[in-house]
């Protein structure tokens, strides 16, 4: 996929470029008004760019200088609405078999019954979209892009209008998606946790621009990057694998360089690869080691920077043999007269993780240690 | 004579403007809801002059209407003469002239509904029929129309109800002929201006307001099964 366009809205200008494999999952990441519906309505053919290129599997689906601009029926890109928007007025049955019975047989690569299969959906089909649960809403809308078997799926925050309980319970569908039917996805979040549990690659955008894309370990361990997450987001990212699945203490040992990190226990087999988020806020830091204390994991290092926000706290990043980042207290920050190089020792709190659903054998597990 | 005898005139009459409201609404009908479209989604140039002249019926005098009507569509008339000439159709002193000022007099009911209920129909729904495939004109079938149902209905009883009592227009346009012209209203009209037509009168009047019932009855059964079914 190759996306390259700019757009005036009035005051906001979208000028956006990146391009990627069309495999696995794509997260565009940014806060609320970065232009990350723009960019994919845009993709889909919704709006329209004032000008650049996009294309996706080879197929150019606009282009300022040759004058494409395929209209959205003929983009062959599925869309999961952030509210799902089925068509109120006929059945669920009939919502699913609305694109697919427009897309010629020969194209169809997607089965319905499989579909129906694998979200669950069965018990539904004869009811009326209002009729439905948001949880259910959102599988149905992703069952009917789906069905009309696209080179590519476009999700706009598809969780974002339902409670926690029904995020976690859609999150393993999603996961699945990428891995069974080898559609390529374009997803847009503005949660960390989600990209974390479904990424492979990321796109950061903020006011209108991409900031930054990749391989999602490599751009989120990155520290220039750290500001684009969002100050409530700062945290870093460690890739490790499973060293014991359940210790003495009952807790999860994980390994990374040198150091053990202990979570509260999952179902992961020794050797599985977890993909660690430690926000900042759960680090604290000491200059000596504490004898007594409640924290699981405490690991040496030094401070590598100080970035004052001028607020009431201070960031740290730490060099712990990766990164670590800290987020304390401006009083703490005084009180212990930090400076850069300055010997110190993090302490991370164990405390819950939420993790999403093992696919395959090249699956993560993503976890974020709270 | 009893009571529930309807007698020849009545007969005509009732027949005539159930006929002539029929056609009146069934020529708008189309025409309304494409028109009630081009003002809820289209942005050009004269869209006032468009809005304006579509409501310029509701604000005229009924005779200035009819009046209009006979001047532009009578046989000598701008229009009505050309019609005649290359068509061999004339609109005047017969029941499609009736029909006509009928249909001109309730349209700005039936596209004032209509587009009420366009206006609220969620464009997200039509976009993303588009990303399914559709294109515009399915979507418009499949998605718009289906969704613009109660504003449809709705325009369809105002129409008819103003087609059945019309008068201003139609006896200007073309005249009060029984069993060419003269509908309900015209009968009606021409009893009180008998001697002992009192009583004809009244009983017109009652067939009047049944047919409204009727009518509204019907359209409050066919929005509540609308509803039902988007309910589910």
């Amino acid at each position: 996929m190759e996306i390259n366009i700019t757009r005036r809205q009035g005051d906001f200008l979208v000028d956006a470029a990146f391009a990627g494999p069309e495999s696995g999952i794509t997260a565009l990441f940014g806060p609320s008004g970065a232009g990350k519906t723009s960019l994919i309505n845009m993709v889909a053919g919704l709006m329209r760019p004032d000008a650049g290129r996009i294309s996706v599997n080879g197929l150019c689906l606009f282009d300022s200088s040759s004058r494409t601009d395929l209209p959205p029926e003929k983009r062959r890109i599925g869309y999961v609405f952030q509210d799902g928007r089925l068509l109120p007025h006929i059945s669920v049955r009939a919502n699913l078999t609305y694109g697919m019975h427009l897309t010629p047989a020969d194209r169809r690569f997607v089965n319905f019954a499989a579909v129906v299969e694998l979200l669950g959906i069965g018990h539904l089909l004869n009811r009326r979209p209002a009729q439905l649960s948001g949880g259910e809403n959102q599988r149905v809308a992703i069952g009917r892009a789906l069905l009309t078997s696209p080179a590519m799926l476009l999700m706009d925050e598809p969780l974002a209008s339902l409670d926690a309980s029904r995020k976690s319970e859609l999150l393993p569908f999603i996961m699945r998606l990428s891995h069974e039917y080898a559609i390529p996805i374009l997803y847009v979040s503005h949660i960390m946790d989600e990209i974390l549990n479904l990424a492979d690659r990321l796109v950061i955008m903020d006011r209108g621009h991409v900031v930054a894309f990749g391989d999602l370990d490599d751009l989120l361990s990155k520290p220039e990057l750290q500001t684009h997450l969002g100050k409530e987001d700062y945290g870093s990212v460690i890739s490790t694998v499973v060293d014991d699945p359940l210790d003495a203490s009952g807790l999860t040992r994980l390994r990374f360089d040198d150091h053990l990190l202990k979570v509260p226990p999952m179902s992961a087999g020794r050797g599985a690869p977890i993909r660690v988020r430690i926000s900042a806020r759960n680090v604290a830091v000491a200059l000596q080691a504490p004898s007594k204390t409640s924290f699981q994991n405490i690991f040496p290092g030094n401070v590598e920077q100080i970035i004052d926000h001028g607020e009431s706290y201070v960031d740290l990043r730490l060099d712990i043999g990766c990164i670590l980042w800290a987020r304390i207290t401006r009083q703490s920050f005084s009180d212990l007269h930090l400076k850069t190089g300055q010997p110190v020792f993090a302490l991370i709190k164990s405390v819950a993780a939420s993790f999403g659903a093992v696919i395959g054998d090249n699956a993560y597990w993503h976890s974020r240690i709270l | 004579m009893h009571f529930w005898h309807l007698t020849d005139v009545e007969i005509e009459a009732l027949r005539l403007s159930l006929w002539v409201s029929g056609w009146a609404v069934a020529v708008s009908l189309p025409i309304g809801i494409l028109v009630a479209w081009v003002l809820a989604r289209l942005r050009f140039p004269g869209k006032n002059l468009l809005d304006g002249l579509v409501h310029l019926p509701l604000v005229l005098p009924p005779v200035v209407t009819g009046y209009l009507l006979l001047v532009l569509l009578g046989r000598n008339g701008l229009i009505g003469a050309a019609l005649y000439k290359y068509l061999g159709v004339v609109l005047a002193f017969n029941w499609k002239g009736a029909v006509l000022a009928a249909a001109v007099m309730s349209f700005p009911l039936l596209v004032r509904a209509v587009r009420l209920s366009l206006e609220s129909v969620d464009q997200g729904l039509e976009a993303a029929a588009r990303t399914l495939g559709a294109g515009p004109v399915r979507v418009f079938f499949t998605v718009t129309l289906p969704l613009t149902i109660p504003g449809i209905i709705t325009g369809l009883i105002l129409a008819f109800a103003r087609s059945l009592g019309e008068f201003g227009a139609t006896i200007t346009f073309v005249s009060n002929i029984r069993g060419q012209t003269q509908t309900l209203p015209l009968a009606l009209y021409t009893l009180t201006q008998v001697p002992d037509g009192e009583i004809g009168a009244m009983r017109l009047c009652i067939l009047s307001v049944l047919i409204a019932m009727a009518a509204l009855v019907c359209s409050e059964i066919l929005a509540r099964r609308f509803a039902a079914r988007v309910r589910g």
